[in-house]
């Protein structure tokens, strides 16, 4: 009679409720400590991330599914994005503020690698902490540890910048003007190789070569840290583990973020501003954080990305990189930092490799000629209007976003009758 | 105070380029009258569709282009029209191309409205701008499919003649006709929505769809109608366009937000307000790029339209001739 009731009501109840996995393994992961059912998945998905490098050549080598699996320096691109996407969630997911323009941030970090780790003024001669540069050449080379906090920190403040004047229009109004800034800023880096004789951005060839991070000559000796990553037999790796940091530090900040009182009070404007503003929370004030801290992360990544491609170009500043990252953030999910995360990678991979495989397979298979990824964008596009037409909520829906949608508390007044 | 200071001195930059080169300065006024003319009839489906679902429909843009391109079929494949052809033929089959055009126009739209937009109505609005901007990626990516990547242009079917000239200008038949196209369209469109019932039920689904169900209009019905309405025009507009310039699958884009810009200069949901801000976007647009004395250029074109969109967003989002709403748009 009382066995069942001995191996744990609560458990029983929660699986009979869909709240956990089914089965002996369920059962037996329910009795886990809280605190190791929280963190075992992630160490295991960090862990494998950490790993990854070491055993692409084995996995890649795999027959049929080797293809799949995508080369570490496609990996850096995928988590760049998948970085920048994490910072637009703070914007999208926790505001509520649909950013179009995120490519202005990217683009903005990319310029600040250009400007100051690279030989593009070449009227001065600055040095500082920069490695794998030779001492007499020309132009301002900071260390670019330094570089990706500033492009942080410049970023944020184009953040604020734009946020300032266009945070009190409307939700849909706003997505406009961020788009036109997103429009703005890469026009304005393609046409800034001559203001009034001067070059700040070297036109529409854009800034290369851009330095790339290094340890230096003491922390290479001492402790046997890579000198300058250019310079390394294992460039591609070092990249690899410096993003895969950067991404860690990134959703870390995102999660602590959330939870935090700015967290909740962006939360509480996304559900209801007028309730929010009633409540003592200063509207303009919350927003705009979250401009500057989801700008924040994506200058970063756009710093490490033109230094890891040791360039940065206007002509890969366009509209089409904000719907793609948006399209990561939807198809994780709005708000959900793990969601976001995997909508990230997918995509991400599918951009850099995914598609072309796929095609490719496809083409075999069918015998058809089609470059699936020509249409990649029109892709996206089918993915965005899927998720909003199905599943609103994303892959991976956090709680509290998912009774939102299903409530339907978001943006119109309770009184309004419904037919 | 600013903004009427920066007017004038807009003014007194134009007066300045009048007066150094006259002709220039008119020639560059008829080619903006002719863009502002285009740019109106894209505009107005963007007004149309936000007047009744407070949705700016990104796909809208997008529609124009691919109509722009079939037409491009039209013309060339099923017509066979070249600048050649006997005048009546010309006329014949222009006119014959602009209905084919509208009524493909009138159905995409249509379409990407039942298939997309209505199951979003009681959905959040940044939702349905979310489910607008990936339709337009399909819908441009139907016309890469379609038209590979390469421009479509039209042979010269109207005679680049004068018409008439003002200042030493002579104002071609081609583009004439593009303006002469237009006026009744836009009047047929005015009479069709202040003296219809079914633009009474346009402007009542408008302004509070509720209401106008309880009264027995038919919302979706409705619905449907404006954006065949805004269809049938983002249609005309794509012949026009082709018909004067080059085009590509992805053209509508650019060409959407300039003419999503020109409607909310105007007002957006306003329509004598979208065709007035496509103008006025049109001529700005001829003048920073046609002008010599210490104009921007065309590299510039895009910043100084966006500009102007952020600028009567942040100062005054109920647009030149809009009204304003508690709302504040």
């Amino acid at each position: 009679m009382g066995t069942p009731r001995q191996l744990g009501g609560r458990a029983r109840v929660k699986n009979a409720l869909g709240g956990g996995p089914s089965g002996t393994i369920g059962k037996n992961w329910n009795r886990l400590p809280r605190r190791v059912r929280r963190f075992l998945p992630l160490v295991i998905i960090v862990l494998l991330a950490v790993l990854y490098p070491s055993i692409t050549d084995t996995l890649r080598g795999l027959a049929v599914i080797g293809d799949f699996f995508p080369q570490v320096s496609s990996m850096v691109i995928i988590l760049v994005f998948t970085m920048m996407a994490v910072g637009l969630n703070i914007v999208v997911g926790y505001a509520g503020l649909l950013d179009l323009g995120y490519v202005a941030f990217y683009a903005a970090g990319a310029y600040m690698s250009g400007w100051f780790a690279s030989g593009q003024f070449e009227q001065v001669s600055f040095h500082l902490g920069s490695v794998g540069i030779a001492p007499e050449a020309t132009g301002i080379h900071v260390s670019l540890w330094l570089v990706l906090i500033m492009a942080g920190v410049f970023t944020a403040f184009i953040g604020i910048l734009i946020g300032l004047p266009t945070l009190r229009l409307r939700g849909d109004y706003l997505a406009i003007v961020t788009l036109g800034f997103g429009e703005i800023i890469p026009q304005f880096v393609r046409n800034g190789d001559n203001i009034r004789g001067f070059d700040l951005t070297h036109g529409t060839f854009g800034i290369n070569p851009i330095d790339s991070p290094g340890f230096g000559e003491g922390l290479n000796g001492s402790l046997g840290l890579p000198l300058s990553f250019q310079s390394s037999f294992d460039r591609e790796k070092l990249f690899y583990f410096t993003i895969l940091a950067l991404l860690l530090i990134t959703v870390f900040c995102s999660v602590r973020l959330r939870d935090s009182r700015l967290g909740r009070a962006w939360i509480a404007i996304r559900e209801d501003e007028t309730a929010a503003a009633a409540m003592g929370i200063p509207l303009m004030q919350t927003k705009t954080w979250s401009y500057a801290l989801g700008a924040f992360f994506g200058g970063i990544a756009g710093a490490f990305y033109a230094s890891f491609k040791s360039g940065a170009f206007p002509s890969e500043f366009f509209f089409n990189i904000s719907v793609f990252l948006l399209c990561m953030v939807i198809l994780g999910g709005m708000g959900s930092v793990w969601g976001v995360i995997a909508g990230g990678v997918v995509l991400g991979w599918l951009n850099i490799e995914g598609l072309a495989v796929i095609g490719d397979r496809f083409n075999d298979a069918a015998g058809t000629n089609i470059e699936i990824t020509k249409y990649q964008f029109g892709i996206y596009g089918l993915i965005i209007v899927l998720m909003m037409l199905f599943r609103p909520v994303g892959l991976i829906p956090e709680g509290r976003r998912r009774r939102e949608l299903e409530e339907g508390v978001h943006d119109e007044p309770l009184y309004e009758a419904r037919g | 105070m600013i903004g009427l200071f920066f007017v004038l001195l807009i003014l007194l930059w134009l007066a300045v380029n009048f007066v150094k080169d006259p002709t220039e300065f008119f020639s560059v006024f008829l080619i903006g009258l002719t863009t502002g003319a285009v740019y109106g009839l894209v505009a107005l489906g963007y007004t149309l569709v936000y007047g009744i679902l407070q949705l700016i429909n990104f796909a809208h843009g997008d529609v124009f282009a691919l109509c722009g391109l079939f037409a491009s079929t039209i013309i060339l494949s099923l017509f066979d029209l070249s600048g050649e052809s006997a005048a009546i033929v010309i006329v014949g089959g222009l006119a014959g191309a602009l209905i084919i055009v509208m009524v493909f126009g009138s159905v995409l739209n249509a379409t990407i409205e039942f298939l997309a937009y209505r199951r979003m109505r009681k959905a959040p609005r940044l939702a349905a701008l979310i489910t607008a901007i990936g339709m337009s990626f399909i819908v441009q990516n139907v016309g890469l499919a379609v038209y590979g990547v390469g421009f479509r242009s039209a042979p010269d079917l109207i005679p680049r003649s004068s018409a008439f000239s003002i200042g030493g200008v002579s104002y071609g038949w081609n583009k004439l006709a593009i303006v002469l196209i237009t006026i009744p369209v836009l009047v047929g469109l005015t009479y069709l929505v202040t003296s219809t019932r079914q633009g009474k039920a346009m402007r009542a689904t408008a302004q509070d769809p509720d209401a106008a169900a309880m009264m027995g209009i038919d919302v979706n019905r409705t619905i449907s109608f404006t954006f065949v309405l805004a269809g049938a025009l983002a249609g005309a507009a794509g012949l026009l366009f082709l018909l004067q310039f080059n085009m590509r699958y992805d053209t509508g884009f650019e060409l959407g937000l300039i003419a999503f810009t020109a409607a909310v200069l105007g007002g957006i949901g306003n329509l004598s307000g979208a065709v007035l801000g496509a103008l006025l976007i049109g001529f700005i647009q001829a003048f920073n790029e046609g002008l010599t004395w210490n104009a921007p250029g065309s590299d510039w074109t895009r910043s100084i339209v966006f500009g102007i969109l952020i600028a009567i967003l942040v100062f005054r989002p109920e647009g030149l001739l809009g009204e304003r709403t508690p709302e504040g748009a």
